[in-house]
Formats: C-alpha cells, sequence, structure tokens
C-alpha cells in the first residue's frame, strides 16, 4: 500500500504520544474502536483555566493511517475551544492527510474519539459545577 | 554492521535460482534446444536424455523410482492432477467422498472445492492448536466412500510436519489412496518413498533453488496409480500430463534437487542454527507467541505474533525485511491467515505475526539485524499502543467491553 508523505511522517514521527492522568478533572478521555477490528484509539484532551485545550496525547494501536490520524489531530486540538474542536470534521483529517478510500474509517475513528474525549470533559466539569443533580453513569 | 536491505528472509515464498543450477540450465535455451520427443535426430535425443536424467535426480532425492516422475508446471498443477485425476477415475468404484486437512495450500483447498461443485462431498479436517493432525480425528475423518486424502508433508506457513507415516497407515487401511503435498519439504526432510505409505505426492522446483515454472508428480506404480488426465494432447509423459517438456526448467530442476540431495543435511544443520538464534533472540521480547509446533518443524520456519500491535503497522515497521505476513492488509484478502486461525489464534494475534524463513544465503550478520530491527520497532509500536498500556496497567483486555465500528 502506498502511503501519503505526510502519513508517513505522522508514523515515523508521531506528534504528543503518552497519556495524561484520566482522573484529573480537567482531563478529557476517548477511547474508541476494538482490538478485533484492527483499531483502537485513546485520545485525550487537557484543558486549562481559560477553557482552551493546552495539551493533548495519543495512543493508537491501529496502521500507519490511524497514528496518523491520531498525531495529526493532537495537533489540532491545542489552542482551540471545545466548541471549535467539535468542528473538526474527518473529513478535514482525510483531505489533510490524503488518505485513500479504503482508509476513510481512520478519519472517522479520529473525530469518534474527539468527540468521546469531549463528551468525558463535559461530563466531569459537569459533575464539578452540579455534583448532586447530575451523575450519568459511565 | 553492513547488510543489504531488504533482508530477504521469505525463502518459503520462494528461493533464488542457486547459480550452479542456472548454470546447467544455459545451454538448453541455446544450444541443446531440441525437442525430447523428436525421436528422429540427435537434437531430440540429446533433449531427452537431459530430461531423463534430470528425471533420476528428482527421484532420488526422495527414493522414488524414476518412472513414478511426471513433470508439471509446479506443485499446483500437481496437486489439481493428484487430486481430480485420481478422484474421477477411482470416484465411481470407491466413492466420492474427499478428506484433507483446514490448512492445506489453497492449490489443494481450492481444488476439492472444485470437485465439491462437481458433485463430490468434502471434509476439510481442523488440526490441533499446535498444528498437528490428531491420528484419532483423521481415522474418524476416513469413510467407507473416501476415494483419497490430501495432507500436506511441511505447512507453508508454520512449518510443521506432519506425519505422513501414520497418516498414510489409515488411507491403506480404509483402501483410501493418499497424496502428499510436499512442495515444502524437499532438500529439508527426508522423504523416502520406497517405505512410506503415499500414493503421490506433489513436488516444486522453486522452494528449492531451482526455476519457477516447473514440478513434478510421484505416481506409484507399486500398486500401480492411475489418474484421469486434466492435459490433453499429444500423450507426453505416459498421457498423464501433455505438453511440449521445457527443457531447461527440467534440467534446473534436476540439478537443484541432486544439489539438495547431497548438501541438506550440512545445509539444515546450519539453517536450524540461524533459525534457533533468531528465535532465542525474538522470544527476548515480551508477549510473542510461536505459531505451530516447535519439534515437529522444519528448521528454516519461524512464526511468531506479536501482541499489543496491529498487523499493517508492523509491515510498515519492517520494512528492511522481506518476511510474509498474517495480516490481511498485505494480501489481497481481507481475512487475517486461515491457517492460524485454523489454530485457534485470535484474529489480534493472526494479524500481527510475521513468518521469517531462512535459506542458503541466510547470513549471521542479518539474523542480527533482524533481531535488533524487530526489538526496537516492536517496542515503539507499543509505546504507541493504548492496549500496551493497559496490559502494563494488568487490565485484562478480552474483558473490555469494546464498540465494534
Amino acid at each position: 500500500m502506498a502511503y501519503s508523505e505526510k502519513v508517513l511522517d505522522h508514523y515515523e514521527n508521531p506528534r504528543n504520544v503518552g497519556s495524561f492522568n484520566k482522573d484529573e478533572k480537567n482531563v478529557g478521555t476517548g477511547m474508541v474502536g476494538a482490538p478485533a477490528c484492527g483499531d483502537v484509539m485513546k485520545l485525550q484532551i487537557k484543558m486549562g483555566d481559560n477553557g482552551i485545550i493546552e495539551d493533548a496525547k495519543f495512543k493508537t494501536y491501529g496502521c500507519g493511517s490511524a497514528i496518523a490520524s491520531s498525531s495529526l489531530v493532537t495537533e489540532w486540538l491545542k489552542g482551540k475551544s471545545l466548541d471549535q474542536a467539535m468542528t473538526i470534521k474527518n473529513s478535514d483529517i482525510a483531505e489533510e492527510l490524503a488518505l485513500p478510500p479504503v482508509k476513510i474509517h481512520c478519519s472517522v475513528l479520529a473525530e469518534d474519539a474527539i468527540k468521546a474525549a469531549i463528551a468525558d470533559l463535559r461530563s466531569k466539569q459537569g459533575e464539578t459545577m452540579d455534583a448532586a443533580l447530575c451523575r450519568h453513569g459511565h | 554492521m553492513t547488510v543489504k536491505t531488504p533482508i530477504y528472509l521469505d525463502y518459503s515464498a520462494t528461493t533464488p535460482v542457486d547459480p550452479r543450477v542456472a548454470e546447467k540450465m544455459i545451454p538448453y535455451l541455446t544450444e541443446h534446444f531440441g525437442n525430447p520427443a523428436s525421436r528422429s535426430h540427435s537434437y531430440g535425443w540429446t533433449a531427452e536424455k537431459a530430461v531423463e536424467e534430470a528425471r533420476e535426480q528428482v527421484a532420488a532425492l526422495v527414493k522414488a523410482d524414476a518412472k513414478e516422475i511426471v513433470w508439471t508446471s509446479g506443485a499446483t498443477e500437481s496437486n489439481n492432477l493428484a487430486i481430480k485425476g485420481a478422484a474421477h477415475f477411482y470416484g465411481e468404484s470407491k466413492g466420492h467422498h474427499i478428506l484433507t486437512i483446514a490448512t492445506e495450500h489453497k492449490a489443494v483447498i481450492d481444488t476439492v472445492r472444485e470437485l465439491e461443485r462437481q458433485g463430490f462431498s468434502a471434509s476439510y479436517l481442523e488440526p490441533e492448536a499446535d498444528g498437528l493432525i490428531d491420528f484419532e480425528k483423521f481415522k474418524a475423518a476416513l469413510r467407507p466412500d473416501t476415494v483419497l486424502a490430501s495432507v500436506m508433508l511441511v505447512n507453508n506457513e508454520i512449518g510443521v510436519i506432519q506425519d505422513i507415516t501414520a497418516l498414510g497407515n489409515l488411507c491403506r487401511a480404509n483402501g483410501t489412496l493418499f497424496h502428499v503435498d510436499a512442495a515444502q519439504a524437499t532438500g529439508k526432510v527426508d522423504i523416502d518413498l520406497e517405505s512410506l505409505p503415499v500414493d503421490l505426492m506433489s513436488f516444486s522446483a522453486h522452494k528449492t533453488y531451482g526455476p519457477k515454472g516447473i514440478g513434478a508428480l510421484y505416481v506409484r506404480r507399486k500398486p500401480r496409480v492411475r489418474l484421469e488426465a486434466q492435459m490433453h494432447g499429444g500423450g507426453h509423459e505416459r498421457g498423464f500430463r501433455s505438453g511440449t517438456l521445457p527443457v531447461h526448467q527440467i534440467v534446473g530442476m534436476g540439478e537443484a534437487f541432486r544439489i539438495a540431495r547431497e548438501e541438506m543435511t550440512l545445509e539444515n544443520a546450519r539453517i536450524r542454527r540461524l533459525r534457533d538464534k533468531l528465535l532465542t533472540g525474538l522470544t527476548t521480547i515480551e508477549e510473542v507467541y510461536v505459531n505451530g509446533d516447535l519439534k515437529a518443524r522444519v528448521p528454516h520456519n519461524l512464526n511468531i505474533s506479536f501482541n499489543f500491535v496491529e498487523g499493517e503497522s508492523l509491515i510498515m515497521a519492517v520494512k528492511d525485511l522481506a518476511v510474509s505476513s498474517g495480516s490481511a492488509c498485505t494480501s489481497s484478502s481481507l481475512e487475517p491467515s486461515y491457517v492460524l486461525r485454523a489454530l485457534g489464534r485470535s484474529d489480534e494475534l493472526a494479524h500481527s505475526s510475521i513468518r521469517f524463513s531462512i535459506g542458503r544465503f541466510t547470513t549471521e550478520e542479518e539474523i542480527d539485524y533482524t533481531i535488533e530491527l524487530l526489538k526496537a520497532k516492536i517496542g515503539k509500536l507499543r509505546e504507541l499502543s493504548p492496549l500496551w498500556e493497559m496490559y502494563q496497567d494488568g487490565i485484562d483486555i478480552n474483558a473490555v467491553k469494546w464498540a465494534a465500528h
């Protein structure tokens, strides 16, 4: 399979690999995919006091395109508000990395991971503000 | 360390032609180009003599009579001729059931499937988790109407060696013809057809340092095995397989099998030492699984799954090695290796497997380089892997409820 230069670059030099403590209040964690499907992405965002994502980290079990998609979005997420982050679309990722049609699902998974991480963070923040009222199980 | 990359560790896919073989072939392309079927002049006689000498060499490696060797275009054709030829010839008298193994090469599986389309019934016996066949299960799978059983001597993916003496004796007792695909076995395993209870055996030249496009089928004479020809024409090869003989290819196969016979003992000892070194080096990595039994196995093969790394990214990581992978992404099919699945390996482990096959021209430096490369790359991919992180934290990944996508 031929990979684009950008995919190869992210695969060879992945950005922001690692983990934050998922129990911290200002950390949102999204884990999407399944081992049997060949892709698992863990994306974490850390929010600053100003409501802006100050850092992001990932770990991905998957093909080169999955690694590149998650590596790319950690770069894009930094400096964005949660609302801005929600606007990142899988088509933007696929276009930036020149993913072939059979690898579009990798960009979909990366978008899902962003949404899952934001949902996790919002639910935590919601709990902080409204701990007694909001207790949806995770 | 200076090694030329990519390092070729895919000798079970094909081998280079030994320079001694190539040298012997060349005059039969240019100078001695005659048709061995030409009986009226010396061009034909010279070609025929070369063909018969090669037939003797092939027969000698497997202790058969030269009259029992039929030239074909390769092991795929030999398998087709043996299985379809015997099933068609004996089906009416013995019955219409074929027994084979789920881990056979596609050239056998698909040939049996074709016979199913023609009205035969077939059983595909699952091997044990080590890749070997349970004799009792094999015996139970033989039916009164089983006309033919087909079992490969050496598996192409995991290198395990089946006990064809035991299996052949069970076939004999049942009045079932026994075909063995030995494409991966020549020069690696001693084959003695004088004593083996085998009726038909397929061979290939290019797995044993001969040229591609030539193979042979052993057809037992005592007791005589008959086949319905699949290729019709001038009645070459005593009617078993028509078509002008490719003399240069045949000469190459004969020379390759001569070299194998004379050098296999020393060569296998050297290759076993390299394979064991590779095994020792790679098993220092955590969470690796050898696929297939290690004892009943040719010295050339090592098939290993690396847990918690994904197959396609693994193949990207080892682009300096020419190896085969159980990963779907490297082949045209989307399924992981059906051989590893038949051993009960999970999809993940089947995907993240690598087959290393070592051969005549593999060096110790290449093995050292391979070990270091794998250690570094597996380490890097695991640093990236959330599954590895979960495993390190003591989380049972199989107990996690994953959302399938």
